[in-house]
């Protein structure tokens, strides 16, 4: 079967090739049937990366260790659900899914676009075909999931860290958004070829962006959640720059998707949308990169990685053509639309931009400082959490605040006594809850104590937003509230589904600052029944029991825990002994408390041959608005990204009824 | 084990193939090959279709802010004019009477 996985990607190579090329030759020559053409071939390289991927799983399955992949990854004791996760377990396999979700999404963006965007297509279908052919060729030609060898007796597993529930879903999500930011890129560059810089583009492309955004977003929350509950170490991100590299194109969308509003509502900033679309992309590219060429580790590593200098190589052929293309192709309008005011919604989105960008490019030089330092002086320096602490809050505090405002001000221009109507509910319930948290001693953190009065300030101006719309259309209808408030989100999803997303991001950042400027954290070795103090808990270490698991022995602490003298009864907390991998885990114990969102966290550092153990104890205060964040993030994005039949109407009355009244 | 998997290799050769050279197949002999192209005149009519939507959404935006109170009466007064007007001019180049379209749009231009 290797070698029906090997023929599978040579074909899907060479057809993902001819995309490429016989895709650009039509679009050029404006030959229609060749361009039908190469839209198939795309169509044909997804059903071919199928093949190898099914190939790829069925000899992980089987355990079949004549892959090497699959011996290299897997063992016989592995659980099933992890041997499927094996499949992007390694760096072969996560190429694989790169490619198998990459040309799915070409395949269903040629096939939606046939009859919604015929003229950029044929210009589209050759990116997507160039972007297909360099994953088709590193996984031919320089990293092959099907390369074979004498099956050993056993694999040698997978890493322990990665037999975990989350990893059957993080790694997958995160592909989705990294490889949906090609599709818009392939549009806006489809775009320049064509010379159809008009918002066709935009329009063909929205939902797909905020799809790769929504994954990006729900796909590192949920890695947040498996570093939380899996590392155990206490924390949830370490600007580890494979947790930064995702984070990236995230922020870069993150400003596409609020300027890209200001193009279709003012006509402005299309060199600043064009310019983010490959800026996220790239990252997400340059993500891909970092995880895969062994370039964080070491510098050294990068040369020697087979990946490192063909990624490289291709990211830079990315960055330089699509400038050019954008520096040559797009029309400067010096007559275009201005700003007409610095004090309106559009300047509230372009500030929004400014420093969501400066935030990602602060990140980017985070990263690749120490590479940088590395390759010139030899000598790796790390830029560790207080460099991206400080910026965080730099950029992040006047983004919360700018999330507040943004609502409520009006486009084009706003008077001073608009704004002081409209501020006044907002800033009084911020200004209430500032003082309220000050008096319950929140000024142990100033700068928690201004996130706190700054996400009030959010909130506060959302729910004002809600009710004045709310009143407004009941006014119009005279309808009940419960159906003035659903017509009022049905009518402008894009709007009141983005308020919501702002929320769940309002909701995380309360949940980040309880967490990190509030929260305890005691280490004791105790013995058997000896107790230990925390916070408003007691934990007491009972008992040490062992069980086996399916591929682990499992060292449990039993451990009875109080809260202001109330039993909660047991917690168990311990650590993995991997059979196969020879490797060990901690197993921390979690504590959630629903009402407080608070969690008590324990951490068996070290067992002793005595009997003692070494405990690490957290109280991470309203840590799981976090999680809850997420939940409210994922309905405000499908609010959003649910399909609106009039915007569709006019849409498509606008591209395809136009083109015979042109023509007239 | 090898010659099931390269006769089904084989076989999804020969499918993608054929798949890739069915408009070629379908169509041997077409009386017009060349893709649709919009002419200049077209992309002048969606940049104006472009405007009157932009103008039209403006002033659905305006009302409703108004109605809401983030706008005041007379920041809307102020505002509610040059957007009509616009949104008029859009109507007026776009409009299928009178005039033959080519003239209308480069009228608008």
């Amino acid at each position: 079967m290797p070698e029906l996985g090997r023929a599978a990607l040579a074909l899907c190579l060479g057809l993902a090739l001819y995309a490429l090329v016989a895709g650009a030759y039509a679009a050029s020559t404006r030959r229609r049937r060749l361009a039908r053409s190469a839209q198939n071939a795309l169509l044909a390289a997804f059903a071919s990366a199928g093949v190898a991927s099914i190939v790829l799983l069925g000899a992980l399955l089987r355990n079949d260790f004549s892959f090497t992949y699959v011996a290299d990854h897997t063992s016989r004791e592995l659980p099933t659900p992890y041997t499927i996760s094996a499949f992007w377990g390694g760096q072969e396999g996560s190429l694989l899914l790169w490619l198998l979700i990459l040309t799915g999404f070409s395949a269903a963006a040629v096939a939606l676009s046939r009859r919604s965007a015929p003229d950029l297509l044929p210009w589209v279908v050759p990116i997507l075909g160039l972007v297909a052919t360099f994953f088709a060729f590193m996984l031919v030609v320089v990293s092959s999931p099907f390369d074979t060898q004498v099956a050993p007796a056993d694999g040698a597993g997978l890493n322990p860290s990665l037999q975990n529930p989350y990893m059957m879903i993080h790694p997958p999500c995160l592909y989705l958004g990294y490889v949906g930011l090609t599709i818009p890129f392939a549009f806006a560059m489809g775009a320049l070829l064509s010379r159809r810089t008009d918002e066709l583009w935009i329009v063909a492309t929205r939902r797909w962006t905020l799809f790769a955004w929504t994954a990006l977003g729900i796909g590192q929350l949920l890695g947040s959640h498996w570093a939380y509950v899996e590392v155990g170490w206490g924390g949830y991100y370490a600007w580890d720059p494979v947790e930064n590299a995702a984070l990236m194109p995230w922020l870069a969308a993150t400003a596409f998707l609020h300027s890209v509003m200001i193009q279709e509502k003012r006509g402005m900033l299309k060199l600043w949308n064009m310019l983010l679309v490959v800026l996220a992309f790239c990252l997400a590219l340059f993500g891909t990169f970092l995880t895969r060429s062994g370039v964080i580790s070491s510098i050294h590593s990068f040369t020697q990685s087979p990946l490192g200098g063909w990624f490289l190589g291709f990211i830079v052929l990315i960055t330089v053509g699509s400038l050019a293309l954008i520096l040559t192709r797009l029309p400067r309008d010096p007559r275009g639309p201005r700003m007409e005011s610095l004090v309106s919604r559009e300047a509230t989105f372009l500030y929004n931009n400014l420093l969501l960008v400066a935030l990602c490019l602060t990140i980017l030089w985070g990263v690749v400082f120490p590479l940088l330092s590395e390759a010139v002086h030899g000598e790796q320096i790390t830029v560790s959490s207080p460099y991206y602490n400080f910026f965080l809050r730099v950029f992040g505090i006047p983004l919360l605040l700018l999330m507040g405002i943004g609502p409520l001000v009006a486009w084009r221009r706003a008077s001073l006594r608009s704004l002081g109507r409209s501020f006044a509910w907002p800033a009084g319930i911020a200004l209430a809850v500032g003082i309220v948290l000050l008096l319950l001693g929140a000024g142990s953190s100033w700068i928690g104590l201004l996130a706190y009065t700054f996400c009030a300030f959010v909130l506060g101006s959302i729910g004002y937003e809600f009710v004045r719309g709310t009143r407004a259309r009941r006014a119009l209808t005279n309808g009940n509230w419960l159906a003035s408030f659903a017509e009022l989100i049905g009518r402008n999803r894009r709007r009141y589904g983005g308020y919501i997303v702002h929320a769940a991001i309002v909701l995380l950042a309360i949940g980040i600052v309880g967490s990190s400027a509030y929260d305890t954290v005691r280490e004791r070795t105790l013995a058997p029944g000896q107790t230990m103090a925390i916070s408003h808990y007691a934990v007491t270490y009972d008992r040490l029991v062992r069980r086996n698991g399916p591929n682990a022995n499992e060292f449990r602490a039993v451990l009875d825990v109080k809260k202001k003298g109330r039993n909660l009864g047991t917690l168990e907390s311990g650590k993995n002994f991997y059979r196969a991998e020879q490797q060990s885990s901690n197993e921390v114990g979690i504590r959630s408390d629903p009402l407080t969102g608070e969690d008590l966290y324990v951490i068996t550092d070290q067992i002793n041959p005595n009997g003692t153990i070494a405990f690490k104890i957290l109280v991470k205060p309203l840590v799981n608005l976090i999680w809850l964040s997420g939940l409210i993030f994922l309905i405000g994005s499908l609010v959003v990204l649910w399909p609106n039949a009039a915007e569709q109407r006019r849409l498509a009355l606008r591209y395809r009824e136009l083109r015979p009244l042109a023509r007239a | 084990m090898t010659v099931f998997a390269l006769a089904i290799g084989a076989a999804l050769a020969v499918t993608c193939v054929v798949f890739v050279g069915l408009p070629f197949l379908r169509e041997p002999d077409p009386a017009e090959d060349r893709l649709d192209e919009p002419g200049a005149l077209e992309r002048r009519a969606l940049e104006l279709a472009e405007d009157r939507d932009r103008a039209l959404a403006a002033l659905k935006e305006l009302e409703f802010d108004h109605r809401t109170g983030k706008i005041s009466d007379d920041d809307y007064r102020e505002l509610v004019g040059p957007l009509r007007a616009r949104v008029a001019e859009a109507l007026r180049a776009l409009e299928p009477q009178a005039e033959s379209t080519e003239e209308r749009v480069h009228a608008a231009s």
